[in-house]
């Protein structure tokens, strides 16, 4: 670093004066703030991957644990809303990487567009994670709140998913831990959606200060560093989708 | 012990510098939405040193209880809320973030050439959740507090106690976020804010260990602040993953707790050993031995820190294979920690050694974490650990690591970089004195312990069979003597601020860049940015730059 660095400084003082005003005073040079400003977001996700690998421990160890428990937990799951979701959260991570896209080429409408899209698909996801979630609840499946085995030491209970899985009755010590599958759930999901939460105000306040000429004037970095939140938040769902709904479904 | 390298300029004529980052504005606000790493560094220096004092009068009361066999001065429920509350406000309001959140905010920008933290905000932003956190642990104290121990044990803390154990994880679950944030703006400044010439090998060994105590912080705690959340919820919604009575797995949680809280031991520990390193080198005069060898140490003790956890769960029930080989990775611990005391010692070997505050510290510590270390690897050891365990044994080996090892590193690094943090001298004779009491005070207060835990007197009761009081009386004795050894930095320091000698740029005739430029500093740190054409501990470089400057006046 030090030889090169050495010859930025010498024309960062020679232009000392055109210094663009996003230039944070303590940095060199432009390209030293856009480079640590990223390298601090790739090391916040890896401090988030630590976050959400404590919950992926517990996870795989209570599915080992109580492993048809988890099979037929996991057969209240809708697949089909499982897989639009999916699909949606995949198309706003397009559409974010198409908004950085529009803004490194100064698209002010383009990224605009990009984010409103962004900021709709995520909306969607958490309209549907509620569906799904109103729909556990009225199955009685909330832990701690509204909870009832009676779905899994009775299967024929609920005939739809009997027709299509023919569950075996579980045991009462068995049955008892379908409540541990969806707390995990629960939490999972919950903490995935909070992220998504979390993203989505982010998007606002992005797009009035996109509306306003921001990130199109050559200083990418906010958007940069927030699709990189968003694709990272879209990943995590990757993996919580196959654990969650599909692994073992027909086991 | 009456030569010295203290060269202070002529105190008649001397000035404390009027452009510095203290003067440069003024009023509560200039502090409080500050960027500048500097005034962070001195509001976490005032905010841990107010929780210190806190920790440490519950640490006066526990000492006060156990003069007595009986459980006489309180209650034995209220005993165990005073020794969790010590615990939680030593561990995460004073030890994690003493050196780094001061000491280490303060200077690695200056030691790496750079202006700030690579992210002033986040700073801010890190010192404001420390204050949240903190805020909500003292109202978790005042409302009847929380008797788990540090530890958040469950199922005892998701199921049998009825104290606020909700609000006291998430104090700690916000606390480990400014530590999060902490870690990453050092890791992220050390990467990409080093100065031209700047190279890794010519980092000082300071900066070294907390690039490893930062990996841990950031590595480590986000797992902490899953666990803390998933002990919240349990208790919240009575279902969950550590409680045996809800289908959990409490071990689980060991595993989980300790796979953060053993590596933040070593971030505890680690920013002490870069102050000894900068200390050692500088009183001695010589390079530090083996720079190299000690750089990495610093790297190897967070690397084999993550794999060392389950020595805390060897009664636990883990396996006796997985207890071989924690057995094994704890003793390799030691490897690079004896890596360390060896290269400081032959640092000191043939250097002109002298005795100033900042370096009788540095060799209390030395001998303190010393015998603190060697205790470890007693513990580490499956056989001997089933005896010592949940004894004082335990309670004696971490308080000599942390209390003999990082408090005094912490007091070393306060007095030797005091001078550049506020442009004044501290009382040399005084603060021997305070160094010396310190050192007496703590080993009257938990060389006994030793003996106690030996002879099987368990920890966290408030009462013991009366045949251990004699030892107990020693160590109380201890504690008091060890109170004043605290007290009296914090009233000559104050004092310095106003009455102590003007320092001048080096009055310790260091190497570093920090010591380079005026005390107190720029709010920009350096008038420009410098360019590091030495080698770090290069004394000839100081003493040739002196020769130029005589030269040219």
């Amino acid at each position: 670093m030090s030889d090169s660095t050495a010859i930025d400084n010498n024309v960062a003082a020679a232009t000392h004066l055109e210094h663009p005003p996003y230039q944070r005073h303590h940095f060199e040079t432009i390209a030293q703030q856009f480079d640590a400003t990223n390298f601090a977001m790739w090391l916040f996700l890896l401090t988030e991957i630590m976050f959400f690998g404590g919950l992926f421990t517990a996870y795989l160890i209570m599915r080992n644990w109580y492993y048809p428990a988890f099979v037929e937990g996991s057969h209240y799951l809708s697949i089909v809303w499982g897989t639009t979701n999916t699909g949606v959260l995949i198309t706003s991570s397009f559409t974010m990487a198409m908004g950085v896209w529009c803004a490194e080429t100064r698209r002010k409408s383009g990224l605009i567009l990009c984010l409103v899209l962004t900021f709709v698909l995520g909306i969607v996801f958490l309209c549907i994670k509620g569906i799904e979630w109103h729909g556990e609840w009225v199955e009685h499946h909330v832990p701690g709140l509204n909870y009832s085995v009676q779905n899994f030491v009775n299967p024929a209970s609920n005939p739809e998913v009997y027709a299509e899985y023919h569950d075996k009755p579980l045991g009462a010590d068995m049955a008892v831990r379908t409540e541990e599958y969806f707390f995990l759930y629960f939490a999972m999901t919950g903490m995935h959606a909070l992220h998504m939460i979390v993203g989505i105000s982010i998007l606002v306040f992005m797009i009035f200060r996109a509306r306003a000429g921001a990130y199109t004037n050559g200083h990418v970095t906010f958007v940069e560093n927030f699709g990189l939140y968003w694709h990272f938040v879209d990943i995590i769902w990757i993996f919580l989708f196959p654990l969650l709904y599909l692994i073992s479904r027909h086991g | 012990m009456s030569a010295t390298i203290l060269a202070l300029p002529d105190q008649s004529t001397a000035r404390i510098p009027k452009m510095n980052y203290l003067s440069k504005e003024n009023g509560l606000l200039s502090w409080l939405l500050t960027g500048d790493h500097k005034r962070i560094a001195i509001l976490y220096l005032i905010s841990i040193t107010f929780f210190f004092f806190i920790g440490g009068s519950l640490a006066g009361l526990i000492r006060l209880e156990l003069l007595t066999p009986q459980s006489d001065l309180m209650a034995a429920d209220t005993y165990n809320k005073v020794f969790s509350m010590h615990g939680l406000i030593m561990v995460f309001f004073f030890l994690v973030p003493s050196v780094p959140a001061t000491i280490g905010n303060f200077f690695i920008p200056m030691m790496v050439g750079a202006k700030d933290l690579a992210l002033p905000k986040i700073n801010l932003l890190s010192w404001y959740l420390y204050i949240l956190a903190g805020g909500l642990m003292l109202y978790t104290m005042c409302t009847g507090g929380v008797d788990t121990g540090w530890t958040f044990t469950t199922p005892l803390s998701t199921h049998y106690l009825n104290t606020n154990v909700a609000g006291a994880a998430l104090a700690v679950f916000v606390a480990g976020f400014s530590s999060i944030f902490t870690g990453l703006n050092f890791v992220v400044t050390i990467h990409k804010m080093r100065c031209p010439g700047m190279t890794w090998f010519r980092l000082p060994l300071f900066v070294w260990s907390h690039y490893a105590a930062s990996i841990l912080m950031v590595l480590g705690t986000p797992v902490l602040a899953i666990t803390l959340v998933l002990v919240i919820l349990e208790r919240i919604a009575h279902i969950g993953v550590f409680d045996p009575a809800y289908g959990g797995d409490p071990l689980l949680f060991q595993h989980l707790f300790w796979f953060y809280s053993h590596p933040a031991v070593y971030i505890m520990i680690l920013p002490g050993f870069g102050v000894i390193s900068e200390v050692v080198s500088t009183f001695s005069r010589k390079r530090v031995f083996g720079y190299t060898a000690v750089a990495f140490s610093s790297v190897a003790i967070a690397v084999f820190g993550f794999f060392v956890w389950a020595h805390h769960m060897f009664i636990m029930g883990i396996s006796n294979y997985a207890a071989l080989v924690f057995s094994l990775l704890t003793m390799l611990v030691a490897v690079p920690s004896a890596i360390k005391i060896f290269n400081w010692a032959f640092t000191l070997y043939k250097g002109s050694v002298t005795f100033e505050t900042p370096m009788l510290y540095a060799i209390g510590f030395m001998g303190l974490f010393t015998i603190g270390g060697m205790t470890g690897v007693f513990l580490g050891s499956t056989g001997t650990d089933i005896h010592l365990t949940e004894t004082y044994f335990v309670v004696a080996h971490f308080h000599f690591v942390m209390v003999g090892g990082m408090l005094m590193a912490f007091l070393s690094g306060i007095h030797f970089w005091w001078p550049k943090m506020t442009g004044r001298m501290y009382p040399e004779k005084i603060s021997q004195f305070a160094a010396v009491v310190t050192y007496i005070g703590f080993n009257l207060t938990f060389f006994p312990q030793f003996i106690l835990g030996m002879l099987g007197m368990p920890r966290r009761y408030a009462s013991y069979p009366p045949e251990f009081q004699v030892l107990n009386v020693f160590s109380t004795a201890g504690a008091t003597v060890l109170g004043v050894g605290y007290l009296l930095p914090v009233l000559y320091l104050t004092w310095s601020l106003k009455y102590g000698q003007i320092a001048g740029n080096n009055p310790w005739q260091a190497t570093g860049l920090e010591w380079q430029v005026q005390s107190p500093p720029l709010s920009e740190n350096f008038p420009e940015i410098p360019i590091m054409d030495h080698e770090a501990y290069d004394y000839e470089w100081l003493d040739r730059q002196q020769a130029k400057e005589v030269a040219s006046v």
